[in-house]
């Protein structure tokens, strides 16, 4: 009996632990977005004043005063980052599963070569070859092009590498050869049955590629030279580089704000999804 | 990973040039977007190529020359750099998802409302780099939201300048990483966990081990390939480090260099157009990575053999007990 109710306060110790444990962590990553957002909603003067942990009543103010300042573009750097990014998604999840899909459904000589050179090269990033990049891209006029962009986003080893597991798990070849017999060209097979069946993987990753592509700094900060072009990251990185202490800080809050949020706002719904999402593609423990 | 299915062997013969089709698009654009321009790289690295002033020079073909350079001068230190931000970051995050994963996972602890602190925990990973340095910039300026809180605290009397202080922006650096990635780890740890027989630890819990014991003795060893496979992706990443530092420091590595990260030197040659020395920079860097990714192949293709191994091993345990 003693030895049961020690044992009891011994866990019920470890859980007082545990859950202070947690909430320490969990302060550490929010209290970063809350004082963004609360700075985010002060006037420059109130934020120069010093540190509040409350917030202020600028948030409109900001918003206007950062969509009419005409050094920063956010308007356009949103509208890019969404053509960019959304088409970088559609394109890798579609011819990834194509890929996936053609390795493992059909029978041919380079099958196995290829699929050892997509999981050799998966983790290679693409830094190492920018340099060639651009030259490219410069020789094929697509310097300064948002094409340039997504277009590389057709060949992504990791969304394949996600797509074949799940297919594996989950896309029985009977289901492709009773659409066979029923006289359904392969295309239309692809289309009609096996993306449906793709669906929950599919969205997997369309949202990582969509947040990746969005967030992408490097490339895009090489490839893009005009105003009406840059993304995001790239505003992001000029206001950096702008004599920082001439700008209307409620205006950098609202600024780091509007690149952030919609992700967030976007993760908060569908998290459940997303985190289950992470473990789907890695090594199986 | 399994090649061989029964049931594909019946119609599939016929069928061959599909399977040639579908993926062309995939290996099209990656031998435009990737390779050729890797080859491309490669190729520029053996020659003088820069711009100075207007003038091009070059290119003209010096051989190893700009390897020699790279190595008897920036290298070493922004390698060097990259690894010392990579591991400080790293320590943490691996040593905290390590616990968290234990805590979600354990059995005795049964923890409540995991789905909250995860999807807090995750959170950061899909935070905009370089926006959040960006915040952090601002936060912890001279004069900002965090230096003024400390004073009037009265924690400090003065201002910390992090920014211009070696290891204040080393830290920064290392704490946003962590932020950034300890959720991610965490669920992919708690994944390897979860995928362990159960039977393992009540069979230890009748021989009384203590969970402790359990821990190190079954959880350990038994996700080694995870832990394998989680250390060598986040080094392949680490290696990429660029936008975090180069917003913290406007690109500059303040101070005098020392978080300046290997493609932030990359970075510069590019933008200055030194394309002789940024070829020598991603060769180097291609190598490094190219080992990094053979381990990666390893850890996921034995996955097969691994699970087999391990189940044999169950069994001997089993067989003991």
């Amino acid at each position: 009996m003693n030895h049961q109710e020690n044992y009891r306060v011994r866990i019920f110790l470890a859980r007082v632990v545990s859950y202070v444990f947690l909430a320490v962590l969990s302060i550490l990553c929010l209290f970063f977005f809350y004082l963004l957002l609360v700075n985010s909603t002060r006037s420059n003067f109130e934020i120069q004043k010093g540190f509040s942990a409350l917030p202020g009543q600028s948030f409109a103010a900001n918003f206007k005063n950062v969509l009419a300042n005409a050094n920063i573009p956010v308007f356009s750097g949103i509208k890019n980052s969404l053509i960019v990014s959304g088409l970088t998604a559609a394109l890798s999840v579609y011819f990834s599963v194509l890929t996936a899909y053609g390795i493992y459904a059909y029978d041919f000589k380079l099958k196995k070569i290829a699929y050892i050179f997509i999981m050799l090269i998966m983790m290679m990033p693409t830094q190492v070859s920018a340099l060639g990049f651009l030259r490219l891209i410069t020789d094929i006029h697509l310097k300064d092009s948002l094409v340039a962009l997504y277009l590389p986003g057709i060949a992504a080893p990791v969304v394949f590498f996600f797509m074949k597991q799940y297919m594996e798990a989950s896309l029985p070849m009977e289901i492709v050869e009773a659409a066979r017999i029923d006289g359904s060209g392969e295309f239309q097979t692809f289309n009609h049955i096996v993306l449906p069946i793709m669906k929950p993987a599919l969205a997997v990753q369309a949202i990582f590629t969509f947040v990746t592509a969005w967030n992408n700094y490097f490339l895009p900060a090489l490839v893009i030279d005009s105003t009406k072009h840059k993304t995001l990251p790239i505003l992001i990185a000029q206001l950096r580089s702008a004599d920082f202490l001439k700008f209307d800080m409620g205006q950098v809050y609202m600024i780091i704000a509007i690149a952030i949020m919609p992700v967030i706002i976007v993760y908060l719904f569908l998290s459940k999804f997303i985190v289950r999402g992470v473990t789907l593609g890695s090594v199986k423990g | 990973m399994s090649n061989k299915r029964p049931n594909r062997k019946k119609g599939s013969v016929s069928y061959a040039k599909w399977g040639y089709i579908f993926i062309a698009p995939f290996f099209a654009a990656f031998a435009i977007f990737q390779l050729i321009p890797l080859a491309s790289t490669f190729f520029y690295s053996f020659f003088e190529f820069y711009r100075s002033g207007l003038k091009q020079i070059g290119p003209n073909f010096v051989g190893l020359q700009n390897y020699i350079q790279l190595f008897s001068a920036d290298l070493p230190k922004y390698l060097g750099n990259t690894l010392l931000l990579w591991i400080v970051g790293f320590i943490p995050q691996i040593v905290i998802s390590m616990i968290l994963a234990a805590l979600f996972t354990s059995l005795s602890l049964r923890l409540r409302v995991q789905g909250f602190f995860k999807t807090v925990i995750y959170m950061p990973n899909l935070i905009m780099a370089s926006a959040f340095a960006m915040l952090f910039f601002a936060l912890f300026s001279d004069s900002g939201p965090i230096n003024s809180a400390l004073v009037s605290l009265h924690i400090t009397a003065e201002p910390i300048r992090f920014l211009a202080n070696v290891w204040g922006t080393r830290s920064l650096v290392a704490l946003m990483n962590f932020l950034m990635w300890f959720g991610n780890t965490t669920i992919l740890l708690m994944a390897a966990i979860m995928g362990i027989d159960t039977g393992l630890y009540e069979a230890a819990e009748i021989d009384g081990c203590s969970s402790w014991q359990m821990f190190w003795k079954i959880t350990l060893p038994l996700i080694n390939p995870i832990l394998v496979y989680v250390l060598i992706t986040s080094m392949i990443g680490g290696l990429q480090m660029f936008d975090v530092p180069q917003i913290l420091t406007n690109g500059q590595g303040s101070p005098n260099r020392t978080s300046t990260t290997i493609i932030m030197y990359l970075n510069n040659h590019l933008f200055s157009k030194n394309y002789g020395m940024a070829g020598a920079v991603s060769t180097v860097l291609f190598l490094l990575c190219a080992v990094l990714c053979l381990l990666v192949f390893k850890v996921l293709t034995q996955d097969e053999s691994g699970q087999k191994k391990r189940k044999s091993h169950k069994a001997a345990k089993g067989a003991v007990k």
